[in-house]
């Protein structure tokens, strides 16, 4: 039950938003519905595996699919980031304003609904459907709520994922066509005899499909300006969970189904992350614009753990599995963070900002903060992660991990160039009647920053979480 | 008894929880209580556990310290990493140098730092208490993945000290700098830690050293080289080191815990910590000897032409700590600890005197507007006479024996490594009385305001200085070598955890002779630099060579020409041509064409995208509805045919 109250709350509470016409109305149903999800997602981690029995029900019996919903560790990870995420982003914003706050909000609800379904479909076409679900409200949300280039970035957006899909979905019907059974459910997959050739076709086609969405250099341009041009709140949804989609995909879809032609591709696609992870931090150093910055970060860290999937070993996989939950909450802490500034300040440009701690102290600390998460100290959540993962990443290759080793470096120049351009120094003008961001601010990045220094103490739980699907997917593989 | 061990960390860490969370609402006189109790709860602490470890040395001699497991950290099934501490001979000596040094630094901070207002001074007292529980988690840790949490959370605390006054930009990009340089060690220090796991499965020490007949020759050079790297880093060695006089940005007190009591030791404590895998890597040795011997005379000559105060105190901390470097290359562990030990008393007599200094000039900084002091400030020239004999290896202060026992081992190592060492002595003790005799001899050059503020501190500086002053002089004694008539106790005390220690055997003559030349010149080096630089001091610019040395070989810009300027200018090509043009301007391209044939195609010609995405959202939502009720519709198709 629990698998489908994780749809149904979001869907339905969404889908009713859409006539909530007051704005304190829409922000409190949606909050409300939040926090209902988390309550029965934490419930669903913390109760015995047992207990959150899948759903397995017909659905299309004529073309073989199935609404089958399970829950694994890694399922149940990522549901419990997604119903994390979706409260602390609308207590955040809570005083940001939109047009038709009834129709944003069931967007946003409806999206929550679509991420739900992707982490827990168990069939493959049940899996796109969802994918798509969880795509059109985004498109809908950057397009009509965006900055001022959000047209034309929209536009770019919904090609370059939509080609993925496409591609995907064509994978998704020729795999079909090849089961035993004429099924789409994931164990059928598993099991389907490929030659070497149709393994590598179908590895591109799902590849490139799931590469776009974390993304993988060199597939990531979309990401930045989407970022920059959709509404803050959006924009920590896309980065702090969507990007998790592909992640996910790649270590449920694409590393089982094709074997063959991950071990004849993985070194060319850890090259590719390798390089994105860089190419990415360097440009970092560049950026003039906090939410640019964070952007290309996010794609540095994305890179990472790619290469760590493909790296396949436990280790690095079982990081990979840590640092989806802790990058999705550390990113929402920055975007926050630069969403507070912007909000109040009217400009994200670091040559307009400075001198900010003077003026709001409490922001300045709780940015310290997930500046150091950022950087993966030790003690912040990330660190465990990517420890873990360039280990995994070092036993598939020295050098790999060396070269990617100096995104570490790299991190710390632009993450701390950050809090120094922002908060240091002295005041200028835009920052020269700054007052201390609201309590509803303070109190989400608070709560970030106490999880994310006991997750970074005590990281076992997240490990014990995933570990029974990493033991599936690596057996499987080797 | 030594499961108190987590309380030494744990008290640093609840002061650096109670001023920080509370520095608005508590008093400045509470802060104070708060932070100094703190680290006298941890020094206490320390010392019962040093005594419990003495107590089971002697009952069971050579016997092993257990470790304490506190939890699991990271439990995967192919390997487990505990948090667990480690308080041996070794570690313990360490608490006790952190704990003690820390806490007189604490205590003269409550006066120096009195100026700031209440919540910065919580602030303040927040880091320094941070700063010590990472130091202590460091040197508590029981395997390499705890060292490496203390080891980066100092560069952590050390870039929040350093920016403390965070309006100043150029204080600001010290601290940055700082904690990026170290970082370039910690990349080291994570790849041999990698390179561990990879081929042990394990990186706690006692199995790792037990193990190290699995490692072939080649591992073992590669993880002590990539270990170094990680020392180099936060030990300002060659060539990471040009951060630590930068670091000179922070408050004065900050720079003693830095360079005397934390930090910086913490690359010495961790190769003597790996001694057994170091001695099996000589190659390794030998890189460490030469960077050492290189640092030493390379950071001295710097120190020569700088008119800073604390400027010059750090040139010699990073020549020093090249000798402790030096020790290491040459396999006398035990020396290098030895001079940590000797050098933390005496660096922080220097520092806290300097800054005893600054406090009365008033935050001038600047040697060449100084002289004259000792009438003014008796206790503080009386203390810092001190420091600088123990410092320049003058017999029979704290700096003699340490740094004997290092050049007595380079010497059966190689003659040359002896020669630049003595030479590197002598230039230490020529510094060092050039720095005191412009600060307290000869005459009075400040402004007349200045000369009539001056005032010798209050008592919470003065005691740290004299407290630490009577260390420096008498810190020696621990380590008497043989040849003086000693037995050298903390040879024997470290014996347990320091098993691979080269042994050398020198004729007394011998070592006599190399003491009496070493002695001699520092001596000399000592009197010419007070009669040179008492009556006349360097007050114009220098020219030439001394310009160069003033400059600091012009290291600084050399790395901002080779390393920061084109790998900026590469981030910029990266940023505006490859990204720009580049890729994304492939995507656009494809975009537009896209766009183009759509709009000729002229069939759903909108161009909105939104009018696409309802009419995919209609198809799926129909496509859903018409598959979820498929079996209705077929029967209903197969009654109309």
């Amino acid at each position: 039950m629990i698998p489908v109250l994780l749809i149904l709350i979001p869907a339905v509470t969404g889908l009713l938003s859409f006539f909530i016409p007051g704005a304190k109305g829409a922000k409190v149903w949606a909050l409300i519905s939040a926090i209902a999800t988390l309550v029965v997602a934490l419930y669903g981690v913390c109760t015995h595996k047992a207990a959150v029995a899948g759903v397995d029900a017909s659905w299309l019996p004529a073309m073989g699919a199935r609404f089958t919903l399970s829950m694994d560790g890694m399922a149940r990870m990522l549901c419990a980031l997604t119903a994390v995420s979706f409260p602390l982003v609308f207590g955040a914003t809570y005083k940001n304003e939109y047009d038709k706050p009834g129709s944003y909000y069931a967007l946003m609800l409806l999206l929550q609904a679509g991420l739900m379904g992707v982490f827990l479909a168990s069939d493959a076409l049940l899996f796109y459907f969802f994918w798509e679900l969880a795509l059109i409200p985004a498109y809908f949300l950057c397009s009509q709520w965006g900055g001022e280039k959000r047209i034309a970035v929209t536009f770019k957006f919904f090609v370059y994922t939509f080609v993925g899909s496409l591609l995907m979905l064509l994978g998704i019907i020729y795999l079909h066509g090849k089961t035993a059974d004429q099924s789409f459910a994931l164990q059928a997959f598993y099991s389907v005899k490929l030659s070497l050739t149709e393994q590598i076709w179908l590895f591109w086609a799902f590849f490139i499909a799931f590469a776009i969405k974390m993304p993988v250099f060199p597939f990531h341009t979309w990401q930045p300006d989407a970022y920059e041009q959709s509404p803050t709140g959006v924009t920590m949804i896309l980065s702090g969970v969507m990007v998790k989609m592909g992640l996910y995909a790649v270590i449920r879809w694409l590393l089982p189904v094709f074997p063959e032609a991950v071990a004849k591709f993985d070194h060319l696609v850890i090259l590719l992350c390798v390089i994105g992870i860089l190419y990415s931090s360097l440009i970092a150093i560049r950026q003039d614009d906090i939410k640019r910055l964070i952007a290309y970060s996010s794609i540095g860290h994305i890179g990472l753990m790619a290469a760590a999937i493909f790296a396949n070993q436990q280790i690095g996989m079982q990081g990979v599995m840590v640092q989806m939950f802790n990058h999705g909450i550390n990113v929402i802490g920055l975007w926050i963070v630069a969403d507070a500034i912007e909000q109040q300040l009217g400009t994200r440009k670091f040559s307009q900002l400075g001198g900010l701690a003077q003026k709001a102290p409490g922001l300045a600390i709780l940015l310290v903060v997930m500046a150091f998460a950022n950087i993966a100290l030790p003690l912040t959540n990330a660190f465990v992660g990517e420890f873990m993962m360039f280990n995994g990443l070092f036993r598939y290759n020295v050098w790999m991990a060396a070269v990617a080793g100096i995104s570490i470096i790299l991190a710390a120049v632009y993450t701390l160039g950050m809090v120094q351009k922002v908060f240091y120094g002295n005041t200028v003008a835009a920052t020269e009647h700054a007052t201390d961001s609201s309590f509803n601010v303070k109190l989400v990045l608070a709560i970030l920053a106490v999880g994310i220094i006991i997750l970074g103490v005590y990281p076992q739980p997240v490990i014990q979480l995933t570990n029974d699907t990493v033991q599936a997917v690596i057996t499987k593989i080797h | 008894m030594s499961n108190l061990v987590f309380l030494v960390p744990l008290f640093p860490l609840l002061g650096f929880l109670i001023n920080g969370l509370f520095r608005k609402s508590l008093s400045k006189p509470m802060i104070g209580v708060i932070g100094c109790g703190a680290l006298l709860a941890s020094f206490v602490v320390s010392a019962i556990l040093f005594g419990n470890v003495a107590a089971a040395n002697r009952l069971h001699p050579g016997q092993p310290i257990p470790a304490t497991v506190l939890f699991d950290f990271i439990n995967v099934s192919s390997f487990k990493i505990q948090f667990a501490f480690l308080a041996d001979q070794l570690s313990c000596l360490f608490l006790l140098i952190i704990t003690g040094i820390g806490f007189l630094i604490h205590l003269y901070s409550t006066s120096y730092m009195h100026e700031e207002p209440t919540e910065h001074y919580g602030r303040y007292f927040a880091y320094l208490n941070l700063f010590v529980f990472s130091m202590l988690l460091l040197v508590l840790g029981a395997n390499y993945l705890v060292m490496f949490i203390g080891w980066e959370g100092v560069g952590l605390c050390s870039y929040l000290l350093i920016g403390f006054w965070f309006k100043n930009d150029n204080y600001n990009y010290a601290a940055k700098k700082a904690f990026v340089m170290n970082r370039i060690g910690d990349l080291g220090f994570l790849l041999a830690m990698f390179w561990l796991l990879a081929k042990l499965g394990t990186v706690d020490y006692n199995q790792v050293f037990a193990k190290t007949a699995l490692l072939s020759k080649t591992d073992i050079t590669a993880i002590t080289l990539l270990f170094f790297v990680g020392a180099a880093g936060k030990s300002a060695q060659i060539p990471l080191y040009t951060w630590l006089p930068d670091a000179m940005a922070g408050p004065t007190p900050v720079s003693a815990l830095i360079h005397a009591a934390t930090m910086v030791t913490a690359g010495i404590y961790m190769i003597a910590r790996s001694n057994v895998l170091y001695s099996l890597a000589e190659c390794t040795q030998h890189v460490i000897a030469i960077i050492g011997l290189a640092t030493a005379l390379f950071a001295a000559t710097i120190a020569i032409k700088q008119n800073d105060i604390k400027k010059v105190l750090a040139y010699s901390t990073v020549s020093q700590l090249g000798y402790m470097f030096l020790g290491l290359g040459v396999g006398a562990y035990t020396g290098a600890v030895f001079h940590v030990m000797t050098h933390a008393f005496f660096k922080a007599l220097l520092f806290l005197g300097a800054g005893s200094v600054i406090h009365a000039m008033h935050h001038e900084q600047d040697i060449r507007n100084m002289g004259g002091l000792k009438k003014y400030l008796p206790k503080t020239h009386l203390t810092f006479l001190l420091g600088c004999l123990a410092i320049a290896g003058i017999p029979p202060f704290s700096g003699f024996f340490s740094k004997d026992e290092i050049l007595a081992a380079a010497y059966a190592h190689s003659p040359i490594y002896w020669g630049i060492g003595v030479a590197t002595a002598a230039l230490t003790a020529f510094y060092m009385f050039r720095l005191y005799a412009t600060t307290f001899l000869g005459n009075f050059r400040g402004t007349h305001d200045q000369q009539h503020h001056l005032h010798e501190s209050p008592a919470a500086m003065t005691i740290p200085l004299m407290v630490l002053a009577l260390l420096s002089v008498s810190g020696g004694f621990a380590g008497v070598p043989e040849v003086l008539g000693g037995d050298h106790q903390l040879h024997g005390w470290l014996s347990g955890v320091i098993t691979s220690e080269k042994t050398h055997h020198l004729e007394h003559s011998t070592e006599y002779l190399l003491m009496g030349v070493s002695v001699a010149l520092a001596v000399l080096a000592s009197v010419f630099a007070i009669s040179r630089y008492s009556k006349k001091p360097e007050l114009q610019e220098a020219t030439g060579l001394g310009k160069v040395l003033q400059n600091k070989w012009y290291i600084d810009e050399l790395y901002d020409a080779v390393i920061v300027k084109p790998l900026l200018k590469l981030a910029d090509v990266l940023k505006n041509v490859v990204e720009k043009s580049g890729i994304d301007g492939i995507v656009n391209g494809v975009g537009k064409f896209v766009h183009y044939s759509s709009r000729q195609l002229r069939l759903l010609q909108s161009g909105l995208v939104g009018s696409y995405i309802l009419v995919i959202v209609l198809s799926i939502v129909v496509l859903f509805l018409v598959f979820w009720n498929q079996s209705i519709i077929l029967q209903f198709v197969q009654k109309i045919f």
